[in-house]
């Protein structure tokens, strides 16, 4: 795909912050490859033949709502389940029929799984032990990780007698310690609230970059996929819809679905007029006497119906025309205005019906803004503002 | 305010007056007449409490009451010394056969698909809507030399009919029958121990490096210890005082302390020393639900 977007990816490698970018290597070898993976139980297919490559050091999130086959997918990576067909392999060796205990992945999971007549220091040194490490090895590496999530304190420990926060921390640290070629965290950051769960998202990213280890999550939350992720796998029904860094993701989705299921959007019926030098001409049907371009090269051609996803932040609402009402431009009235402290979400009903929502910075610290309800608006964006959607 | 400790006031008190007029009233009549001596007359033992007679004679009743039944007891001549030790042992090995026996099948609940647990809880109580009479003559007919077992054995040319098994009238029917008897009672602690236990921790445990045997014992078990000893007290104490199955399946050598006991008061009819027989065998077992509570007091802490 053909993006001006620059990605957020970096990694200090060397001490350098350098973009990665791996999967845009032809030389690359992945780390974890799912070949034509399918997953089903009973009646229900979970995956459907889906192919994926995962490369080192890369943070990958698995996105979609419940039921799309994201943790199914993980898990068997994990080994908690044997593909119906296909293949996985990890850093070349295939996986399947591998029991779990023999993989070199570890999982922190959603519920933590931490055991509860362990102490902290136990539930972390559980997978050492298994590893048959000798003791002082275990002790030092139990340390570094009690260190590296900030529990020193709390390593005699019941699980029972430590708060949400840091029971998740003994997950991560538990899933850490044995240095495996990859962490599988499965929606780690569900049961935090709020403010813990973005301080441990950067925390979480802090650590990657630290030991250097390819992480896979599973998450419904799309802003938390976003933050973490160098890449993002948008799912559906057992497939992948869209495997993009975070970035393309949210300017350039690939359809309806990705740019529905990722942050807010408008999104809008229209037929193609006409297509020149990269500038796609359309009729909205909201509004035919108006015409929409979007600046994007991609094969339509006139007469055939497509979609236009607008996100609100990128929508302009005002009560003065801009230069050109006929181009990009709607009318309509305020129906709602939801005030979110740094932003307004206005919401325009155009005159047959549809609302679309619009977004405002609150620059300023009037608390009587100008616009109100049932004012008369302008809705407008530039030509690099929207997408044309042909799925 | 006032009403709401009133309240609790009365919800404490309901349950320690079901205590004292269903334990310790009745202990403390038992152990009253395991301090008297025997008598023929109607009850069969002197002295009698009666305040009608007066102050004077009440004292004089109660210098009559001494600890001579439980030097009979407790003295190495008699057999009740060894009564007891059989007991416990009897009770002990019951107990370990119980657990082995018990906890594959509770573990095997618990992990079954949750639709079919409640049918599984169900056969599992099942042999309780028959007498536990009933239940105990049936093994007679099941294990007795001409019996069903012996027969099996006869038919499939295992066995000489000559030389049939002989397994009723000795200890080995004493332990079938306490373990088909108490198996619920092991089995139903056990069960909801272990299908309390959260199964991620197995899928954690093997995704940390460790195998489904090895799993078992670090995880499994420790995990299931509060049922293993609530399932073990709830069988060891009963078996030890068990006179039913003794009785019925054991034979005329298997000794135990319910047996006994029963022997004392209705063939003897010594009530005193019965009682004082009974007095023994709950200090006997007061050890191990001592234990138990503190073991649930620590648990209850633990949450």
């Amino acid at each position: 795909m053909s993006t001006g977007v620059t990605e957020k990816t970096q990694k200090t490698i060397g001490g350098i912050r350098r973009k990665f970018a791996p999967w845009n290597d032809p030389q690359a070898v992945p780390l974890i490859s799912y070949k034509n993976v399918t997953k089903r139980f009973g009646e229900f297919t979970a995956v459907d033949n889906l192919s994926l490559d995962i490369y080192e050091r890369e943070f990958f999130a698995l996105l979609g709502p419940s039921g799309c086959g994201k943790t199914t997918l993980m898990r068997m990576l994990a080994g908690f389940e044997d593909p119906t067909e296909g293949q996985i392999t990890l850093a070349g060796h295939d996986l399947v029929g591998t029991p779990p205990y023999k993989r070199q992945t570890n999982m922190m999971f959603q519920s933590y799984a931490l055991f509860p007549h362990m102490s902290v220091w136990d539930n972390i040194a559980f997978g050492l032990r298994q590893d048959r490490m000798e003791k002082g090895a275990i002790a030092a590496r139990v340390e570094e990780m009690l260190k590296l999530v900030k529990l020193e304190k709390f390593a005699k420990r019941k699980p029972h007698q430590l708060s949400g926060g840091q029971r998740q921390r003994v997950a991560l640290a538990r899933s850490l310690a044995k240095r495996p070629k990859v962490l599988l965290l499965d929606e780690p950051l569900g049961a935090l609230d709020k403010k813990l769960r973005e301080e441990t998202q950067f925390e979480l990213m802090d650590i990657q970059m630290e030991l250097g280890m390819t992480f896979l999550i599973v998450t419904h939350d799309q802003e938390e996929a976003m933050t973490v992720a160098d890449r993002i796998a948008v799912m559906n029904h057992g497939k992948l819809v869209q495997v993009a860094p975070p970035a393309v993701i949210y300017e350039h989705p690939n359809s309806r679905y990705v740019a529905d299921f990722v942050g807010d959007v408008n999104i809008l019926d229209a037929t193609v007029e006409a297509v020149e030098g990269g500038m796609v001409t359309l009729r909205p049907s909201v509004a035919p006497e108006r015409r929409f371009r979007i600046a994007q090269d991609c094969a339509v051609k006139p007469g055939d119906s497509v979609a236009i996803a607008l996100r609100p932040e990128k929508m302009r609402v005002e009560l003065d025309p801009p230069a050109d009402t006929g181009i990009n431009c709607l009318q309509g009235e305020i129906w709602d205005i939801g005030y979110l402290g740094d932003l307004s979400i206005f919401h325009v009903e155009l005159p047959g019906g549809t609302r679309v929502k619009a977004a405002k910075p609150n620059l300023t610290r009037m608390v009587e803004r100008p616009i109100t309800w049932d004012d008369k608006v302008y809705v407008y964006f530039s030509p690099d503002a929207g997408v044309v959607l042909t799925s | 305010m006032a009403s709401k400790a009133n309240g609790r006031w009365l919800v404490l008190t309901v349950p320690y007056l079901w205590l004292l007029a269903l334990f310790l009233i009745p202990f403390l009549i038992v152990f009253k007449i395991s301090l008297s001596q025997d008598a023929i007359a109607q009850p069969p033992y002197v002295p009698i409490f009666d305040l009608s007679e007066g102050w004077a004679a009440f004292k004089d009743a109660l210098g009559e009451l001494s600890f001579e039944n439980y030097g009979y007891v407790l003295s190495w001549d008699n057999e009740f010394i060894e009564a007891y030790g059989s007991s416990l042992w009897i009770a002990g090995i019951s107990t370990l056969l119980l657990l082995v026996v018990g906890y594959p099948i509770a573990y095997g609940m618990a992990r079954a698909p949750k639709s079919i647990r409640p049918t599984l809880l169900m056969l599992v109580i099942l042999p309780f809507w028959t007498s536990f009479l009933i239940r105990v003559y049936a093994w007679i007919g099941i294990l007795s030399p001409e019996g069903l077992l012996n027969q099996l054995l006869f038919a499939l040319g295992i066995v000489d009919r000559d030389a049939p098994l002989q397994i009723l009238a000795t200890d080995t029917a004493v332990y079938i029958g306490i373990v088909y008897s108490y198996l619920p009672f092991m089995i139903l602690p056990l069960y909801s121990a272990l299908e309390k236990m959260d199964e991620t921790l197995l899928e954690a445990a093997a995704d940390l490096g460790c195998p489904p045997l090895a799993a078992f014992w670090k995880i499994t078990w420790p995990l299931s210890l509060p049922g293993v000893f609530a399932g073990c007290l709830l069988c060891f104490i009963p078996a030890v005082g068990e006179f039913v199955i003794p009785d019925l399946l054991g034979g005329s050598d298997t000794l135990m302390i319910g047996k006994v006991l029963w022997t004392e008061f209705s063939v003897n009819r010594s009530w005193t020393v019965s009682s004082a027989v009974a007095v023994l065998l709950l200090m006997v077992l007061v050890i191990p639900i001592v234990f138990y509570q503190n073991l649930q007091a620590r648990e209850v802490e633990r949450r």
